[in-house]
C-alpha cells in the first residue's frame, strides 16, 4: 500500500536508528503526544529499538482515556433509555463509567451501535425517524471536523430525531500542562501529525517558543516515529528549540483552512475535564450555541449525576510521563484490558493498554 | 502518589465480575478461555477435554475416533465465498481433519427463526449438500426446531462430526517442542474480513472472499510425507495469534514469529489498516497451522505447496523454550513485541 | 489516537450537495468526503480518518523526504533537510 508500507521498511529504520545511535551523547526524555503514536511505537516494537538514553514516554493523547468520568456516565445514561439508538465509535464501547460500559448496557438490551463515521450516525437517524439517535462525539482536533460536519449536515438536512454527546479535547494545553507540572522530566516532543493536518502547526510554534523546547510534527509508521525521534534528538543536542515538520507529506503550518472553518462553524472552545489529570482550562470543545437543539446534554437532561471517584490508579502520572505502566501496583493484577481500572487500560492505545496488550509486563528487556 | 497544582487524579470503579453473558465471552479471546474454565471444565472435567483441542480423539473398540461439534452463528448468513451453510461443513470437517482423521459422517441442527425465508434455507440446504460432497461426508442424522420470531439471526446451526484416526500419531495442541517450525498454509484473515465487508453498515467494495475449505486432504497430505508432526491447528475464531497461544499455553513452550513471512493480501490489509484491526487475530475458515519437528519441514512444505489450498505454505516462525509461554512477533521494521491473545474481541478504533 | 490512512482517490460524486469519493486503499474501496479538500481530483492520495479526507498527500514531499531518509549513512557530513514551509 502506497505511502504506508514504505514507512514500515526495515532498511531505512536500520539507517535512522544507526543515525540516533551516532548523535547521542547524553540521556534524553521525549514525550511523543499522540495515542496513535503510542500504539504504532509499542506494535511495531520501536522504542526497542532506540538506544537507552532515548526514553520515550507516552503522553495524554489518547481521547478515549481522558474522556472525562461525567461524559462517560452521561453517555450511559443515554444509551439506558428505551427510545435512545447510541452510536459511537468502537473504541469507546469497553470504557468504564461509575457503574458500567457500553457494551453491558448493550448485553442488558440498550441499542448500541458502533458507527466509522460520524455522517453514518445521522443517516441512521434519516432511516430510523421513530428513533432518537445519539452520537458521542470524542476525539481531538483530528476528529473534530467529521464531528462538526455531522451536526451541519443534520441540520441543513432538517433531521430531527439527532443529538450528538460532545467531549471533544485539544492538545496544545495539555502539553503546557505536562511541562508546567512538578516534576516534569519531559525535554522534547513528538507532535501530533494527524491534529496537525486539521490545524497546522502554528500552536505549536508558541509554545515551543514559550516553554523552550522542541516539537517535531511526527506521523504514525515506524519510519515517521524513528525520523521524528532523531530529528528532536539532533535539535536537544544542539541546543534548539522550535518546530520541525517530519510529516511535511501531508501537514503544512497553515493547516486545512476550510476544515478549521467547519469546526469553527459547529464547536467553541470551553474549559474541559480530562480524566487522569483534571479540568484544563479551554482545553475542550462543546456546541456552538446556535447547535444547542443537537445537543444531547440538554435533550436528555443528564447533567445531575453522581460519580463515583476514587483514586486507586496511577493514570493520571502515567498521562503525565512520570511513571511507566509497569510501575502501578495493579498493572497486569488487578488493572488489565479485562477489567480496566482507569483512564490508560481502558483504551486499546492507553499506554497501559498498549504495554498489557504488547508485553511490557516486565521492566527488565526481552533477551529474545 | 502526590497531588500537584490542582491535578485531581481520577478513576473509575473497577467492574470485576458480570452475571451476564457477554459479546466477548464468543469471541474466541482471553474471555472465552476463561469463561469455558470457570463455567464448563469443572462441570465435566476428563481426560479428552482437559486436553482442549478442537476435537476430542476416542477409542472405541480397536478404532480411534475423532469426534467433535460447532455453532454456527455467523451474520450475515450469506458472505463473498461462502455461507452459514458451507461454513458449518467445512468446519466441523475441519475440526476432525485437524486430529489427522478422515471425517466420515455430519449431523446437523437447524434452530430456525420463525419468519425466516424459505428460499433462504433451500440456499443454504444446496450450500451444505455441495459442501458435504465436496469433503467426501455423509449427513447421517439431524434436528430440526423453530423458535419465535425475534429469537435468532435467521439461523443457527450446529454440526457434530465423527472420523476415523488411521494412524497412531499423538497430534495436540500440548505437544510443541523447541526448535519446531510453525508452519502457516497461506494469506490470513480473509474470511473475518469478507464478513465485515458483507456487513452493510460498513459500506465498504472490496474483492475478498471467504477462504472457507475442507482442509482434510491436506492434513492427509501432510501425514503421508512422513515426519513428525506436533500439532495441527485451523486458526479461526481469534485468528493465528489466538490459535499460536492456545498451542504455546498448552505445550508450556513460547514462540518466536518472523511477521515479514506471515501472508497478507493488500485489499485484506486495506480494510484492516481503515478499521484498525490487526489480521494476526482476525478469524480464518480454510487455513492449516502445522507444528512439525525441524527435520520434517522441507517434506511439510513440499506437500503443502502441491495442493491449491497450501501454495504459498511458509514457515512463519519457530517454537523456543520459554516457561511463560509468550508468542513474540519480531515486526518487519526491526522491531519486537509479544503477540498475546485479545480479551474480546476486536473492534474498529478511530485512535 | 487519530487513525487515518492514505488512500487513492478513484471516483469523486455529490451527495446531496456533498463533496464525495469513492477511495481505494489497497483494494478494499470506501466512500470518504472530500468537502474540506476542494483541489483534491482523481489519482490523488488522501489521508482519511473515520470517513473524513484530512489532506492530499504531497508526493514531492513524500519523495525529498523519503529520499533522504535512505541516505542516511552515506554522508560524510549529518545535513537536515531543508524545511519547504
Amino acid at each position: 500500500m502506497k505511502y504506508l508500507d514504505e514507512y514500515r521498511d526495515g532498511q531505512v529504520a536500520a539507517k535512522i536508528r544507526a543515525e540516533i545511535e551516532r548523535t547521542v551523547t547524553r540521556p534524553w526524555t521525549l514525550m511523543e503526544i499522540c495515542g496513535g503514536q503510542t500504539h504504532s511505537i509499542v506494535k511495531h516494537g520501536v522504542d526497542r529499538m532506540l538506544p537507552p538514553s532515548v526514553e520515550l514516554v507516552h503522553g495524554p493523547g489518547c481521547p478515549v482515556c481522558v474522556t472525562p468520568l461525567e461524559q462517560i456516565d452521561k453517555a450511559h445514561a443515554i444509551a439506558r433509555q428505551p427510545n435512545v439508538t447510541f452510536t459511537s465509535f468502537g473504541d469507546m464501547l469497553r470504557v468504564p463509567g461509575s457503574h458500567t460500559d457500553l457494551l453491558r448496557l448493550k448485553s442488558q438490551g440498550a441499542d448500541v451501535r458502533i458507527v466509522y463515521a460520524p455522517l453514518d450516525a445521522v443517516r441512521l437517524a434519516q432511516e430510523h425517524p421513530g428513533r432518537e439517535v445519539v452520537f458521542f462525539a470524542i476525539g481531538f482536533e483530528t476528529t473534530a471536523p467529521a464531528n462538526a460536519l455531522a451536526v451541519t449536515r443534520a441540520a441543513a438536512l432538517g433531521v430531527k430525531n439527532f443529538s450528538m454527546l460532545v467531549s471533544h479535547v485539544l492538545v496544545p494545553p495539555a502539553i503546557a500542562a505536562v511541562l508546567e507540572a512538578p516534576g516534569n522530566r519531559v525535554q522534547g516532543f513528538l507532535g501530533p501529525g494527524h491534529v496537525c493536518t486539521v490545524v497546522g502547526y502554528r500552536d505549536y510554534e508558541r509554545l515551543a517558543d514559550r516553554y523552550r523546547v522542541p516539537i517535531v510534527i511526527t506521523g504514525f509508521e515506524p519510519v515517521d516515529i524513528l525520523d521524528g525521534v532523531l530529528r528532536t534528538v539532533r535539535l536537544l543536542e544542539s541546543g534548539k528549540v522550535g518546530v520541525e515538520n517530519q510529516y511535511s507529506r501531508v501537514v503544512s503550518r497553515e493547516g486545512n483552512p476550510a476544515a478549521q472553518r467547519l469546526v469553527a462553524s459547529a464547536f467553541e472552545v470551553c474549559d474541559r475535564k480530562w480524566r487522569g489529570i483534571g479540568t484544563i482550562p479551554r482545553s475542550g470543545l462543546r456546541l456552538r450555541p446556535e447547535h444547542e437543539g443537537y445537543d444531547a446534554e440538554r435533550r436528555f437532561a443528564v447533567d445531575t449525576l453522581e460519580t463515583a471517584e476514587p483514586s486507586v490508579c496511577i493514570s493520571g502520572e502515567i498521562l503525565r510521563g512520570l511513571k511507566k505502566p509497569h510501575d502501578c501496583p495493579a498493572f497486569g493484577e488487578a488493572c488489565t484490558p479485562a477489567h480496566p481500572l482507569g483512564a490508560t487500560m481502558v483504551s486499546a492505545e492507553g499506554a497501559c493498554a498498549a504495554y498489557f496488550a504488547y508485553g511490557r509486563r516486565r521492566t527488565q528487556e526481552m533477551s529474545r | 502518589m502526590s497531588e500537584a497544582s490542582g491535578f485531581a487524579l481520577s478513576c473509575p470503579l473497577p467492574i470485576t465480575t458480570t452475571d451476564r453473558v457477554l459479546l466477548g465471552h464468543g469471541s474466541g479471546g482471553r474471555m472465552t478461555a476463561d469463561f469455558i474454565a470457570r463455567y464448563f471444565l469443572p462441570a465435566f472435567r476428563n481426560s479428552y477435554l482437559d486436553r482442549l483441542d478442537d476435537q476430542a480423539v476416542l477409542s472405541i473398540a480397536s478404532a480411534r475416533l475423532a469426534f467433535t461439534t460447532d455453532a454456527h452463528v455467523v451474520t450475515p448468513l450469506f458472505f463473498p465465498g461462502g455461507d452459514i451453510g458451507m461454513l458449518a461443513v467445512n468446519g466441523t470437517v475441519n475440526d476432525l481433519a485437524m486430529a489427522g482423521a478422515r471425517p466420515l459422517y455430519l449431523s446437523a441442527a437447524f434452530i430456525l427463526e420463525e419468519g425466516f425465508p424459505l428460499s433462504q434455507l433451500e440456499r443454504i440446504v444446496e450450500s451444505m449438500r455441495v459442501a458435504a460432497k465436496a469433503a467426501g461426508v455423509l449427513l447421517v442424522t439431524g434436528d430440526t426446531k423453530v423458535v419465535d420470531r425475534g429469537k435468532a439471526d435467521g439461523c443457527f446451526i450446529t454440526t457434530s462430526g465423527v472420523g476415523v484416526v488411521a494412524h497412531d500419531r499423538d497430534i495436540t495442541a500440548a505437544g510443541a517442542r523447541p526448535g519446531d517450525r510453525v508452519i502457516l498454509s497461506g494469506a490470513i484473515a480473509e474470511h473475518g474480513t469478507a464478513i465485515m465487508a458483507a456487513r452493510a453498515e460498513l459500506d465498504v467494495e472490496t474483492p475478498i472472499v471467504s477462504d472457507s475449505a475442507p482442509l482434510h486432504e491436506l492434513v492427509l497430505a501432510v501425514l503421508d510425507a512422513g515426519g513428525e508432526i506436533r500439532c495441527l491447528r485451523d486458526p479461526t475464531r481469534g485468528g493465528v495469534a489466538t490459535a499460536l497461544n492456545e498451542i504455546a499455553r498448552q505445550s508450556r513452550m513460547g514462540m518466536v514469529l518472523d511477521e515479514e513471512q506471515v501472508l497478507v493480501r493488500e485489499p485484506v490489509r486495506g480494510i484492516c489498516e481503515l478499521l484498525g484491526f490487526d489480521p494476526l487475530y482476525v478469524a480464518n475458515e480454510g487455513k492449516l497451522l502445522a507444528i512439525v519437528e525441524p527435520g520434517t519441514t522441507d517434506a511439510t512444505l513440499a506437500a503443502m505447496r502441491r495442493r491449491p489450498e497450501g501454495r504459498d505454505a511458509r514457515v512463519i516462525g519457530e517454537v523456543v523454550d520459554d516457561p511463560e509461554a509468550l508468542v513474540v512477533l519480531k515486526t518487519r521494521v526491526g522491531g519486537r513485541r509479544i503477540v498475546d491473545m485479545l480479551p474480546g474481541d476486536q473492534l474498529p478504533r478511530i485512535c | 489516537m487519530c487513525l487515518a490512512i492514505p488512500g487513492k482517490v478513484i471516483e469523486l460524486y455529490e451527495d446531496h450537495g456533498l463533496r464525495m469519493a469513492r477511495v481505494d486503499f489497497g483494494g478494499t474501496v470506501k466512500k470518504a468526503c472530500l468537502e474540506q479538500l476542494p483541489e483534491a481530483g482523481v489519482g490523488d492520495y488522501v489521508l482519511v480518518h473515520v470517513g473524513y479526507a484530512l489532506s492530499v498527500v504531497d508526493p514531492a514531499e513524500a519523495e525529498r523526504t523519503y529520499r533522504f531518509l535512505e541516505q542516511l549513512g552515506q554522508l560524510d557530513e549529518l545535513d537536515v533537510p531543508e524545511e519547504s514551509t
